[in-house]
């Protein structure tokens, strides 16, 4: 009886040192972190709209620039990836792409309000942009949370002894990080000369 | 074994400074950490004395700190991970607050923790350092610009909640309105999928997982809905969280201070001179 006690005991320790229970910790861990990227893009996706509308109210004669953000933003918006698609490299890159397409488009807006000086003095234009600055910090800081939480996951599961249970047991898939994206964290340069 | 243990040794020791060397802080030596020697004694003491007070009112944690050397790293990014090391405010409410001053770098922002930030807004973090602090470091008064600064952050944090309220809303009043009537689409959106992921998307997983133990009923299924949420609360939509005050486990009264273990994600807003 005290020996047939001794392994079950025996076998349980052996579960939980083959990740039976660091393996799901890990992988909701990083999925977490992917819903606070996912909510930080909807942040600055839903401070757009307002950027929009008062650049239009003064600069008018940016339709295009205008209108490349607003088709962004609606392209971004519709790409989603759930966290069960995060094994799957084509559509974070799709997901990714997207915000980075948005990204450099609102970028691109916002260099070109520079020449309008009455707008920019608008003081809730000012309190727009910085809260779209607000978003791409955290935007930032949630795309490294998550990458170091993948990391974290595909190391465990493609290391011993986690990778007998992460494989036995879940099928474990590594995780899709982000990519850095040259460029992607720092503001445009403001270009006159381009009127694209 | 001894060699293996020596040669593990060694790779520590070649690796430690190289992670040290990486990003390295200011100790947390109190509620001022005046790294860069900017605060006169008595100055200090006053910050000291308000920052002491909105712990006491509202069990939240301020700092100030005026760093010498970020390092190369952009204060936003410095900023954040300040906040984490030092772990400033309380565990799982993140009410922590910094106001960060790099005088050689000539930034100063205010690092506003998750749960903080319905309350200190970017705009409202923008507004007090364009108006409170920067035209007095513009004017070389740079123990001024701070002691300014830390009285109007400390006064929002020890407002009432409609006060603090109303001071949000009136640093970004038109776009809030604008907000609520234009994008309410969006939030639904949001909404929407945080829904789907949590009650559909988890635990079909979860299922999946566990498929052939608990094949018949849908138990787990609402045993991890609640604890999904907890986790979750953490995230950019944690505005009730903020108001309570919860337990204050941080006993900052006389002796030492220290921080909580509250974790910052990049709320707040920056500002140069």
């Amino acid at each position: 009886m005290k020996f047939r006690a001794m392994i079950v005991l025996a076998a349980m320790a052996m579960l939980s040192a083959c990740g039976i229970n660091s393996v799901p910790t890990a992988e909701e861990n990083a999925k977490a972190r992917w819903a606070d990227v996912q909510a930080a893009y909807q942040r600055r996706a839903d401070t757009i709209p307002n950027v929009v509308a008062s650049v239009k109210g003064s600069a008018a004669s940016e339709g295009k620039i205008l209108t490349d953000v607003i088709n962004a933003r609606a392209n971004a918006t519709r790409v989603q990836v759930n966290a069960t698609d995060l094994t799957d490299p084509a559509k974070v890159a799709s997901f990714q792409a997207a915000q980075n397409q948005l990204g450099s488009s609102l970028g691109r807006l916002l260099a070109t309000v520079e020449a309008y000086p009455d707008l920019k003095s608008q003081e809730n234009f000012r309190s727009l942009i910085t809260e779209i600055e607000g978003s791409n910090n955290r935007i930032t800081i949630a795309i490294r949370d998550y990458n170091t939480a993948v990391q974290a996951y595909n190391t465990r599961i493609r290391t011993f002894p986690d990778a007998v249970g992460a494989k036995i047991f879940y099928g474990a898939k590594p995780m899709v990080p982000f990519q850095a994206q040259p460029g992607a964290e720092t503001n445009p340069t403001v270009d006159f000369g381009n009127t694209n | 074994m001894r060699i293996l243990r020596a040669l593990l040794l060694m790779l520590a020791l070649l690796v430690a400074p190289q992670l040290a060397g990486a990003q390295t802080f200011p100790a947390l030596s109190g509620r001022v950490v005046d790294a860069a020697n900017l605060l006169s004694p008595a100055q200090k003491q006053q910050i000291e004395a308000l920052s002491t007070d909105v712990g006491k009112v509202a069990q939240r944690q301020f700092v100030v700190a005026t760093i010498p050397d970020l390092q190369g790293y952009p204060i936003e990014d410095y900023g954040y991970k300040l906040g984490r090391a030092w772990g400033i405010g309380q565990k799982d409410v993140n009410n922590g607050i910094i106001l960060i001053v790099a005088p050689n770098e000539r930034k100063v922002r205010i690092e506003v923790g998750y749960g903080l930030e319905p309350i200190m807004t970017d705009a409202l973090s923008q507004t007090i350092i364009d108006d409170q602090i920067l035209p007095k470091f513009r004017s070389g008064d740079m123990a001024g610009g701070i002691v300014a600064g830390a009285q109007a952050i400390a006064e929002q944090m020890k407002a009432p909640p409609e006060a603090a309220e109303a001071r949000v809303k009136a640093a970004a009043a038109a776009p809030q309105a604008a907000r609520s009537s234009g994008s309410s689409s969006d939030g639904f959106i949001a909404i929407f999928w945080v829904v789907i992921v949590l009650f559909f998307v988890l635990p079909i997983i979860f299922r999946g997982a566990r498929g052939r133990k608990y094949r018949g009923g849908r138990g787990p299924v609402v045993l991890w809905g609640p604890g999904l949420g907890g986790g979750w609360g953490s995230g950019g939509g944690s505005s009730s969280s903020g108001w309570s005050s919860g337990g204050s486990d941080w006993g900052g009264g006389g002796g030492g201070f220290s921080g909580g273990g509250g974790s910052f994600g990049g709320g707040g807003a920056s500002g140069s001179w």
